[in-house]
């Protein structure tokens, strides 16, 4: 009821000032727009400054100092991350495994769901029913994949030792610290490439058929279609695989925290910041240490591709 | 993330910030609570004549396996009946309530809480986390042996901590192993090397083992530090006075090193339960664990279950030390009813309670001199007179030493020990580099 007044209002002084260009725009806000916009851009803003932004810049504020959650703080310089890199031996093993993690999830498991995508994309018989297995694991989570691999895995009791018949001389999969980190790639990849699948499969279904019918009749044969034709056409999925695969490697936890706390060649990065800071250890200031290392680490990849996606665009 | 057990923690503070909400409310006692808070600083028990006496005190427990939690209920429920206090008990998953006991302790903690006795204690109560309890120990103190007593004081010289029972550290076996295969107990590490080599010939294995949790080695290195450079200076080890690159630690890792082959294999990826399997199904001889061990054991077949102390390394300490972490209780900093609570504590500490507590329990000896022992099975009834036999007793690793170190240092260390035992001066050298750096920040 109240609105045509105001818009009025609004409106007609419009036209009479027109001094500064940044006053006019604000004008043709109403009196109500201004609440308005205060109160739905401001509180977004406000939540991702207090959640987000305020939370990193503490955590980089403490990695230069040593807290253990109760006394004081101390601040001690570049300590921290001088014995992170130097004396803390499972640092370098959980920069190893994690990108050991991105390698394998990139150069297998992602190449797999595309793989396994385009034969389910081809209409086969029973498609539905493999589509629904090579899901199945996604829907599980990492913390459930980890207890299902440690039935698999186990040296004692697990199904693989048998299946391979290594009764009497079992292979320690898990306790093996040199082997231990594959086995459970091995799962994570079972997982992710069901996950990479479904994303392809979606993107494949939208891919006009006039296009790969126009390929064939130029004399394309199935190969070039698809890496020609099909696969440039993907490029929105491929962004967004490429990015949840990243984020996949860099915030890995729940498999090996279920398996082994992260211990014994299964560290990462995010398990060496619980370890430090959730633990009765309460080294907080030594773990902000480690998880600013995995924030600089994350935002390199994130710079690094998205400045390649911007060359590309203006390309 | 979210579905991972780091994130359990997290309810923690909740629950407990709820329920004391809920008990302030249901209680609707909250002038009590001021008039409790005042009586804490001048440290006096207040209860009694008042008439106004709080008589609601909450209980965080991480008794959270079933038999162990329906214990403390019954426990709790005799409490209510000779006392007429209530208590409402806040059961935390065991390991859970430890990884978050610094923030459970700052946030909203509840008024009295399970903890460990030693420098753990002492860490927390050093922090000003927990309410010195003198006035409690004038009522229990008769009923508890020095080492007790010694176990429950903080760094301050002020009495911390009511002790609730204990279990000691040893080699378990089955009698009716060692009996048709004709072994006999070994007194030193000559004679036990030789038995290894033997049971090994004989296709078992000789001592059971298992390290994937990561703390089950330090049981080992305990034993092996305290039986070769004695209880003084392992405890000077583990409150960082003494350094790891003495040699005298690289000897107990290489004596440790020649043990190893009479390990179990494969470790690093078995918990203590299957390798107690290992026990039970007469597949492993030996097993060096702490009495729990009988957890595992049918009630059939734990007659058979029997233990001996870890054999003599160096004649000058013999087999002097026991390793018997103690369990109890400690009141909060922030106890909302303090009176209570050192009602709470006072019972605890009393035979009674410890006894209601020992009938489901088939490993573990009470505290109190006065305990009942005539309900304790065999294994029990040696426990008891193995520790006061000892002439020192050892908390663990883990409770001994800074928990920082302990669980980011020492673990992986001793894991690495377990893999590749080769390379012992770089390991310790590196150990002793984290050590010197974490007991010099004091966290």
């Amino acid at each position: 009821m109240t609105s045509p007044p105001i818009t009025a209002q609004a409106q007609t002084p419009a036209p009479q000032t027109t001094p500064v260009r940044g006053r006019r725009r604000l004008r043709r806000l109403s009196r109500r727009d201004i609440p308005v916009l205060v109160v739905l851009l401001g509180i977004p803003v406000l939540l991702d400054l207090a959640l987000i932004w305020a939370t990193t810049v503490a955590s980089i504020g403490l990695s230069f100092t040593s807290y253990n959650g109760v006394t004081a703080i101390k601040w001690v310089g570049l300590r921290n991350y001088e014995q992170i890199f130097t004396i803390y031996l499972p640092f370098w093993t959980a920069v190893r495994n994690n990108l050991l993690w991105l390698g394998v999830l990139g150069l297998v498991a992602t190449p797999l769901g595309l793989f396994f995508a385009v034969l389910l994309d081809k209409q086969i018989r029973f498609t539905r029913v493999y589509q629904s297995i090579f899901y199945m694991p996604v829907v599980l989570s990492l913390a459930v994949v980890g207890f299902i691999a440690q039935l698999i895995y186990s040296r004692d009791y697990g199904v693989l030792n048998s299946l391979l018949g290594r009764g009497s001389h079992p292979i320690d999969w898990l306790g093996d610290s040199k082997i231990n980190i594959w086995a459970v790639l091995v799962a994570a990849v079972w997982r992710h490439a069901g996950y990479v699948m479904i994303l392809y499969l979606a993107g494949l279904k939208a891919v006009d058929p006039a296009l790969k019918e126009a390929a064939v009749i130029d004399g394309a044969n199935e190969r070039q279609t698809f890496f020609r034709v099909v696969f440039p056409t993907l490029r929105p999925i491929n962004i967004i695989v490429v990015v949840i695969t990243v984020i996949e490697a860099l915030r890995a936890f729940d498999i090996v925290y279920a398996i082994n706390s992260g211990r014994n060649g299964l560290e990462l990065l995010s398990v060496l910041v619980t370890a430090n800071i959730v633990g009765e250890a309460s080294r907080i200031g030594f773990g902000s240490a480690i998880a600013v290392i995995l924030l600089a680490t994350s935002i390199g990849f994130v710079i690094a591709y998205l400045t390649q996606i911007i060359r590309e665009d203006r390309q | 993330m979210s579905r991972s057990p780091a994130d359990r923690p997290g309810g923690l503070p909740m629950t407990s910030r709820r329920s004391i909400l809920r008990g302030a409310l249901a209680g609707a006692s909250a002038f009590a609570v001021p008039a409790a808070l005042a009586a804490c600083g001048k440290s006096d028990t207040g209860s009694g004549s008042g008439g106004s006496t709080n008589k609601n005190v909450t209980f965080g427990s991480n008794y959270s396996d079933d038999v162990p939690k329906k214990a403390i209920a019954d426990v709790m429920a005799k409490m209510q009946s000779d006392k007429g206090y209530t208590v409402k008990v806040n059961t935390v998953d065991h390991n859970s309530f430890q990884e978050n006991i610094t923030r459970y302790l700052q946030g909203s903690p509840d008024d009295v809480f399970t903890w460990f006795a030693g420098f753990r204690m002492q860490y927390f109560a050093a922090q000003g986390l927990a309410t010195p309890i003198d006035d409690v120990w004038q009522t229990i103190g008769a009923n508890y042996s020095d080492a007790f007593k010694k176990a429950s004081t903080g760094q301050d010289g002020k009495m911390y901590f009511v002790p609730f029972y204990n279990y000691p550290w040893a080699l378990f076996y089955r009698k009716s192993v060692f009996e048709a295969k004709g072994y006999q107990i070994p007194k030193t590490i000559d004679e036990f090397k030789t038995l290894c080599a033997k049971i090994k010939t004989d296709g078992m294995v000789p001592i059971g083992f298992a390290d994937k949790d990561g703390w089950p080695a330090f049981g080992t290195f305990d034993q092996l530090n305290m039986r070769m450079n004695g209880y003084d200076f392992h405890v000077a080890l583990m409150a960082g006075k003494q350094s790891w690159t003495d040699p005298k630690v690289k000897n107990v890792f290489d004596l440790w090193a020649g043990l190893l082959p009479y390990h179990q294999p494969g470790s690093l990826g078995r918990t203590w339960q299957d390798a107690a399997q290992g026990l039970v199904s007469k597949q492993s001889a030996m097993y060096l664990l702490g009495s729990f061990v009988a957890q595992q054991f049918q009630p059939a077949d734990l007659p058979d279950l029997d233990f001996f102390a870890f054999p003599e390394v160096d004649s000058q300490y013999g087999q002097d030390a026991v390793e018997a972490p103690i369990d109890g209780f400690m009141v909060s900093h922030k106890a909302k009813n303090v009176a209570g609570a050192k009602e709470l504590l006072k019972f605890l500490g009393s035979a009674d309670a410890q006894n209601v507590y020992l009938k489901s329990d088939p490993s573990d000896v009470g505290a109190n001199k006065q305990a009942d022992a005539s309900g304790y099975n065999a294994i029990q009834k040696k426990a008891a007179t193995f520790i006061g036999g000892a002439k020192q007793i050892s908390q663990f690793l883990d409770r001994d030493s800074n928990p920082t170190f302990a669980s980011t240092v020492a673990i992986p260390a001793f894991q690495q020990f377990i893999n590749t035992p080769g390379d012992i001066d770089s390991l310790l050298k590196n150990v002793d580099a984290q050590a010197k750096s974490i007991y010099a920040a004091g966290n």
